[in-house]
């Protein structure tokens, strides 16, 4: 009985430090939400979904200080056309955002939707809820009841330019909780970017509803601030015949876990989950993914590359559940790790549950060092060894990136991965 | 061009001697052939003079054009001018043929101090070359040897060495797999870069591709040194009685 009283007490330094947003239409969902993480109780290193990655940093009471990590890189997907975003420190910045009116779309501000009858109303923490079961995620029903901001994204069409959510990261002890609500109409479209290491301690939580026949595309890139800790969650609900990608570029950072949880819902619907993440020395990235397919002719793919080096860890658990009458189910899971020497390490625990008989699943997981062999030949060829390592550790890494679909945003992310690699070379 | 001096070889993590004592000098302008029998260690003088690990060199020296090619790093040795067509080519998923012909081709121009080389001009290279050795345009899309066949591959390899332009060229069996018409395309690759400045040391174990490509000495290799040198008549001995006259007459 001791672990439960930790439990509580741990869970009660937490929440103790915040404080719920009262009145608006979010109040009752927020209520529920309080009440839930309460129950659950924020998460140990004894619980099992947190055996690899050990949660403290992420549910005691005040953030560990992040230093401002300085660089003088170009802020990624910023030549492309876009809707501009901007927080800071997890605090949306009006003057650094562009003017949120844009054809396709409707995007509110969480802290300031108007109280009447808003559209979110019905989903915020809806999906978070239905997440919570058959495994607990008690950061994200934390995230739910005291989000301070984020954005609710309506979309009707399909707006011209990506929406591109950028995280500053401007004070040393920011704890920032962002909560962003999305939900696509019947056939609409949209391509939704992040990137940025938004404060020292992040928990943000993204709710995603795609309905009948439409398409959600996501690309994030993880900031490089060597200190900052996340806790993400993206639950997604997807109708027929919709289509969900998402893409997550990971480069440093002490400590991020994100998780991903998508329920198909709708027959024919494709959902493609895939990360790459780069890790150097004291790094730890944990990627859980939990998919059900409760619907017939479902496809879903979940392609994961780590680049680990000087002791840095990665995690990946990874969940099909197929349910009764998911007939046709296409699941393909994949999770490799490259070790870039000895100390460096790879956990991982894909698993498969299915209830349907006509289906078709796949996963692997593998860790590997760089072929010497491919090494050697390429050098033979006058390539130094520093380029030759990266082309071959990029052509590791390629499966994930190839997951996005726009080409713009694929070179971009490479760009990204070779320049990190050539930084960080041996 | 290339000399090698009393070469001695053992492997770095067994206590075996391979190459014990090898001498070979090639001219510029000349084509050598080794042949010998399988695990005479002619793939090792290969590779210890390509730089790959796992070798140790216990005593003797090569020098390409004078410098000391087992003191450099393995993309030294390419810059330097040396190729190795190797027996058996990598496999290498991922990276694109095309990608990585470039990035050796303006590599070896960059560790040279020469311009690198453009896309277009480059692209325009590869097509005109690819084309003699009837390598069609999938094959320069298709990741490095992935897929290829035994005899793509060994072409595959000719297409390097014709884009790099070494000044010294090793090729370990490159006829080995490869069907009739195949192997004429090969010689006619190898033999479009014969010039004056160029040295040339060809592994075979079969005088057919000596016949197109015409070997001004022959080696034969046994149990890590050179045992006979001479002209293309003791290919055609060895084809005609195998090692056995030779290996007796040298014991
Ligand atoms: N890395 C290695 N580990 C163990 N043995 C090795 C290694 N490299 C070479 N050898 C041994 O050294 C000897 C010479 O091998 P090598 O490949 O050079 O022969 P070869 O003359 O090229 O033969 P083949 O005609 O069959 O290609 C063989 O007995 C081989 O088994
Ligand atoms: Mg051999």
């Amino acid at each position: 009985m001791a672990d439960a009283a930790e439990k509580i007490s741990t869970t009660d330094a937490r929440l103790g430090g915040l404080s719920l947003p009262a009145g608006g239409w979010s109040e009752t969902a927020r209520k529920d939400a309080l009440a839930r993480v309460q129950a659950m109780g924020l998460p140990e290193r004894r619980d099992e979904y947190w055996k690899y990655t050990r949660p403290d940093t992420l549910t005691q009471a005040d953030a560990v200080p992040a230093a401002l990590f300085d660089n003088d890189e170009a802020p990624i997907f910023g030549e492309m056309e876009r809707l501009n975003i901007v927080f800071v420190d997890g605090v949306f910045d009006a003057e650094a955002s562009d003017d949120l009116s844009l054809e396709g779309v409707t995007i509110d501000r969480l802290a300031e939707a108007a109280t009447d009858i808003h559209w979110a109303r019905d989903l915020y923490g809806a999906l978070e809820t239905k997440g919570q079961d058959p495994v607990a995620r008690p950061l994200a029903a934390l995230n739910t009841a005291f989000a301070t901001d984020g954005v609710l994204i309506h979309v009707t069409g399909n707006p011209s330019k990506p929406i591109n959510l950028t995280y500053h990261h401007r004070s040393e002890t920011s704890d920032a909780i962002l909560h962003h609500v999305i939900r696509l109409d019947p056939g609409a479209e949209v391509t939704v970017l992040e990137s940025g290491p938004a404060a020292a301690r992040f928990n943000k939580c993204m709710e995603v509803e795609v309905a009948d026949g439409a398409t959600f595309h996501h690309v994030r890139a993880q900031g490089r601030d060597h200190e900052r800790r996340a806790a993400t969650h993206i639950f997604a609900r997807l109708g027929t015949e919709s289509v969900f990608k998402s893409f997550t570029l990971t480069a440093n950072g002490v400590l991020t876990r994100n998780e991903c949880v998508i329920e198909l819902t709708g027959d024919d619907a494709v959902a493609h989950v895939a990360g790459a993440c780069v890790g150097d020395g004291d790094f730890h990235h944990d990627d859980t993914v939990f998919i059900t397919h409760d619907a017939v002719g479902c496809e879903s793919r979940q392609v994961f590359k780590k680049v680990l080096r000087n002791g840095a860890t990665g995690v990946f658990q990874g969940k099909i559940l197929v349910k009764k009458d998911a007939q046709k189910t296409d699941g393909y899971q994949i999770s490799q790790s490259l070790l870039l020497d000895d100390d460096s390490q790879f956990l991982a625990k894909p698993e498969l549950e299915i209830y349907a008989d006509d289906v078709a699943c796949s996963h692997g997981s593998t860790s590997g060092a760089i072929d010497e062999d491919a090494l050697f030949y390429l050098r033979s060829r006058g390539v130094p060894e520093g380029p030759a390592t990266d082309l071959l550790t990029l052509a590791f890494l390629a499966e994930a990136v190839e997951e996005i679909e726009n080409e713009d945003l694929r070179d971009e992310i490479n760009d990204r991965l070779a320049a990190w690699l050539e930084r960080h070379r041996s | 061009m290339l000399s090698i001096k009393n070469l001695h070889v053992k492997l770095e993590e067994e206590d075996k001697q391979i190459l014990k004592g090898v001498d070979l000098e090639i001219e510029a302008g000349k084509v050598h052939a080794i042949m010998g029998p399988n695990g005479s260690g002619k793939s090792t003088l290969s590779y210890v003079l390509s730089g790959k690990e796992g070798y140790e060199v216990t005593d003797g020296s090569a020098l390409l054009e004078g410098a000391d090619v087992l003191e450099m790093e393995p993309e030294e040795r390419a810059a330097a001018g040396l190729f190795l067509a190797f027996q058996y080519p990598v496999e290498i998923p991922g990276v694109g043929n095309m990608t990585f012909l470039r990035t050796a081709v303006n590599a070896q121009r960059k560790a040279r101090g020469e311009e690198e080389m453009s896309a277009a001009e480059f692209l325009k290279a590869v097509r005109a070359r690819a084309k003699e050795l009837k390598i069609d345009a999938d094959m320069l899309k298709r990741p490095v040897n992935v897929g290829f066949s035994g005899g793509e591959k060994k072409r595959n390899e000719i297409l390097q060495m014709a884009m790099l332009e070494p000044r010294m060229c090793i090729l370990d069996e490159t006829d080995s797999g490869l069907d009739v018409d195949a192997m004429k395309l090969v010689a006619e690759g190898v033999n479009a870069l014969r010039s004056e400045g160029r040295g040339f040391l060809v592994i075979t174990h079969y005088q057919r591709l000596l016949d197109h490509i015409k070997p001004d000495v022959v080696h034969i290799m046994a149990d890590g040194k050179i045992v006979k040198s001479g002209g293309p008549e003791l290919a055609l001995e060895v084809e005609n009685n195998g090692y056995g006259d030779i290996l007796a007459e040298v014991a």
